[in-house]
């Protein structure tokens, strides 16, 4: 075991340990809770940035493992796997966790679950941290299931609201849709393989030993996963409600955590991935309608978690379509960029409901004076989310469009086009709202959050300005980082920086036209979109529309197969023990305590049995012949 | 000359006066000695077999001591409850006998 593996086994294990004793201090001590909590994570991250100066300065493979479970058909082991991929989202997840927990400290203060929400970050941050390490597809889906499991109990925070533990439940259960696809196309691939490790996975599957049809099959139903965990249409109905959680839990889950699994998943299962052409034309045209999809809702929302919600949906589809389309390296920047511009919008958006106490954006406003700290901040995240230049998301976006154009999708092209501009006009949509003009009823007495809030803002925005400077060519480009295969180009393409940028400021001008020139009333802009914003606002109506499935559908099946349960099966079973007991019932009355009735029965029996025997086998007593 | 089947035809005899003696009689005293003819009739069936079958070999006494011994054990037990019921219930009368049921 090298260096390296021992610091990747380490990472996740720290945060692990400070779980266990946050929990252990839960009761008595809740600053100890959130001292222990925050200590892990920030050793981790120390762990982290180790590992990627070490892979940035010689990127190799390490791995490492431990046999597990020897069963009949496969080994099972457990271990490490640190590659470039691997240092990037470590480095990612442990800063963003440690400074969500940081963050915490001044957001959940005089909470009752002071400690218990410290000890579940920890948890989250471990189960994330070992998804990324993991180095075969069991551990994967261990700690996969783990990211589900501290979503559940995070989201479900304060689960004396009943929205709250309705939308835990909601998170989970329809994760559950997309990880069961997920577990068949483990099983498939690892029966098909004959192993669970991700190099062998790899090199099967590049291998070409499959008929083309199994690979797609394995391919759509591990991407099942992704649909489930980095919320893609059809399943991301959850995300949205998932905002019922503590802000800083929205931040953790949109930015570095859960959401960031499925593209990590698609990322570290590439080769099966790419091995089918038909299923990656599925991904990405799924990850750019959700793109699409997403960015339309969030034009027209009102509470600001669910806005940065939707933008969350739609940046996802944006890497997934990165994916899909082939980008690897794009999909994997858009991911890290987004980790640290979504964390800032929500941990901003947590200072303002902290100020405010209103998740409503028309009751706020003319925030920008009282609160200059987290307006430049949130400003820096929104000029990054809609790829203004230098911006990270600029250079992230650029990149993907890039690939989608060099790739032939013209359809994606355009859908990540017409998404990035609704991107910029609903961010600055936001924007406006609730920092520029006048204070509305609930932000007359808004003032800035404690520094231990702040803090984190600065970093996020320090990152969000400056990590896109990574893609530039002349630098050792995240290009000559993260690849699969050869290197991607590396750089810029001027006509595509010019329509992103383009397309990004008309969506700002249109929210400043609307929003503060007040230009074009947006009473009128309402009502001339008609039916359409009534769709958008009420989301499609897809809740309404699973909702009719299963109140319909489903619960008629469920009402049939009840019925086949109470009636049938419960009948047999019934039926077996009334048998039984009526017999018994019956038997029971020749038990007279005579000696002689059961002489008799006995003798008689005896009588019956010789009888039957000399009839069927005469020879047996001598007639017909003598005995053998 | 007595062959085997003398032997056996005894031997059903006995048994059928034993089984008749189970059968009919209320004396539990007349019960145990009915058993003990019924034991009897098969040690008369095990001698002769043995004898006219196996000539030169005694399994078949070997057992029927042992029945001997079983059957007198047995009776032994059987004397001992039914003295034991006589103290309790002042009958030997299999007809008032009937505490081992349902």
């Amino acid at each position: 075991m090298d260096k390296i593996s021992l610091l990747a086994a380490l990472i996740p294990a720290l945060p692990f340990a400070a779980f266990l004793a946050a929990a252990a201090f839960a009761r008595r001590r809740p600053a100890g809770a959130a001292a222990v909590s925050i200590a892990g994570t920030a050793a981790a991250f120390v762990l982290s940035c180790a590992v990627l100066c070490s892979e940035l300065a010689s990127p190799a493979v390490h791995a490492a493992g431990a046999e597990w479970l020897q069963l009949a058909f496969v080994n099972l082991h457990m271990g490490v796997l640190v590659n470039q991929l691997t240092a990037l989202m470590l480095f990612i997840v442990t800063l963003v966790s440690l400074l969500v927990q940081i963050y915490s400290l001044g957001y959940m203060r005089g909470d009752a679950g002071f400690s218990r929400f410290f000890s579940f970050l920890s948890l989250f941050t471990f189960s994330m941290l070992g998804i990324v390490v993991a180095d075969n597809l069991i551990q994967l889906y261990i700690f996969w299931e783990l990211v589900g499991l501290s979503s559940y109990l995070l989201i479900g925070f304060w689960y004396d609201r009943p929205a709250a533990a309705a939308a835990a439940k909601k998170a989970f259960v329809v994760n559950r849709v997309g990880d069961f696809g997920f577990l068949l196309g483990i099983l498939l691939l690892a029966r098909a393989a004959g192993t669970f490790d991700f190099s062998g996975v790899a090199s099967f599957a590049a291998s070409g030993a499959l008929p083309a049809a199994r690979v797609t099959l394995i391919a759509l139903l591990l991407f099942c996963g992704v649909l489930g965990k980095s919320a893609q249409f059809p399943l991301h109905v959850w995300l949205p409600d998932a905002m019922e959680g503590p802000t800083p839990v929205s931040a953790l889950i949109h930015a570095a955590t859960m959401v960031a699994a499925g593209v990590f998943m698609l990322a570290r299962l590439f080769p099966v991935f790419s091995a089918s052409p038909e299923a990656m034309s599925v991904i990405a045209g799924v990850g750019g309608f959700t793109a699409v999809f997403a960015a339309s809702i969030a034009l027209v929302q009102d509470d600001i978690k669910r806005i940065l919600a939707y933008s969350t949906l739609s940046q996802l589809g944006y890497m997934v379509m990165a994916m899909g389309a082939g980008a690897y390296t794009a999909g994997i920047f858009h991911l890290a960029m987004h980790a640290f511009f979504k964390a800032l919008l929500f941990l901003g958006a947590g200072s303002v409901i902290h100020a405010v106490h209103t998740n409503d954006i028309w009751k706020t406003g003319g925030l920008h004076r009282k609160m200059p700290v987290t307006s430049l901040t949130m400003l820096a995240a929104s000029l990054a989310i809609s790829g203004i230049f230098p911006f990270s998301g600029f250079w992230s976006k650029d990149e993907i469009f890039s690939a989608l154009k060099a790739g032939g999708h013209t359809y994606l092209y355009f859908a990540a086009v017409s998404a990035a501009f609704m991107t910029a006009f609903y961010m600055f949509r936001l924007y406006f709202v609730v920092f520029s003009g006048e204070p509305g009823e609930s932000s007359r007495h808004a003032h800035e959050p404690p520094v231990v809030m702040t803090a984190p803002l600065v970093v996020l925005a320090f990152f969000s300005v400056f990590a896109g400077l990574a893609a530039l060519p002349h630098t050792h480009g995240i290009a000559s980082f993260i690849f699969y295969g050869q290197p991607e180009r590396a750089g810029l393409s001027l006509p595509i920086a010019l329509t992103s940028s383009t397309v990004a400021l008309s969506g700002i001008a249109l929210a400043w036209l609307v929003y503060v020139r007040k230009a074009v009333p947006a009473a009128a802009l309402r009502a001339a979109s008609g039916p359409l914003y009534y769709l958008l606002k009420n989301k499609y109506y897809v809740d309404e529309l699973y909702l009719f499935f299963v109140r319909n559908v489903f619960f008629a099946l469920t009402a049939a197969i009840r019925w086949f349960d109470r009636n049938v099966v419960d009948g047999a079973v019934r039926l077996s023990g009334l048998a039984v007991r009526r017999s018994g019932d019956g038997l029971r009355r020749t038990v007279s305590g005579t000696v002689q009735s059961y002489a008799l029965t006995v003798f008689g029996g005896m009588a019956v049995i010789l009888l039957a025997s000399a009839w069927m086998h005469p020879a047996l007593f001598g007639f017909g012949g003598p005995l053998k | 000359m007595i062959t085997l089947t003398h032997y056996l035809v005894l031997g059903a005899a006995l048994f059928c006066v034993g089984l008749y003696g189970v059968m009919t009689r209320r004396n539990a005293i007349a019960l145990l000695m009915s058993t003990e003819l019924i034991f009897n009739a098969v040690n008369i069936n095990m001698v002769a077999f043995s004898r006219f079958q196996e000539p030169g070999f005694a399994h078949g006494e070997m057992f029927a001591i042992f029945v001997i011994a079983v059957a007198a054990a047995e009776s032994v037990l059987g004397l001992a409850i039914i003295l034991a019921i006589y103290r309790s219930r002042q009958t030997v009368n299999s007809e008032e006998m009937k505490l081992m049921k349902w």
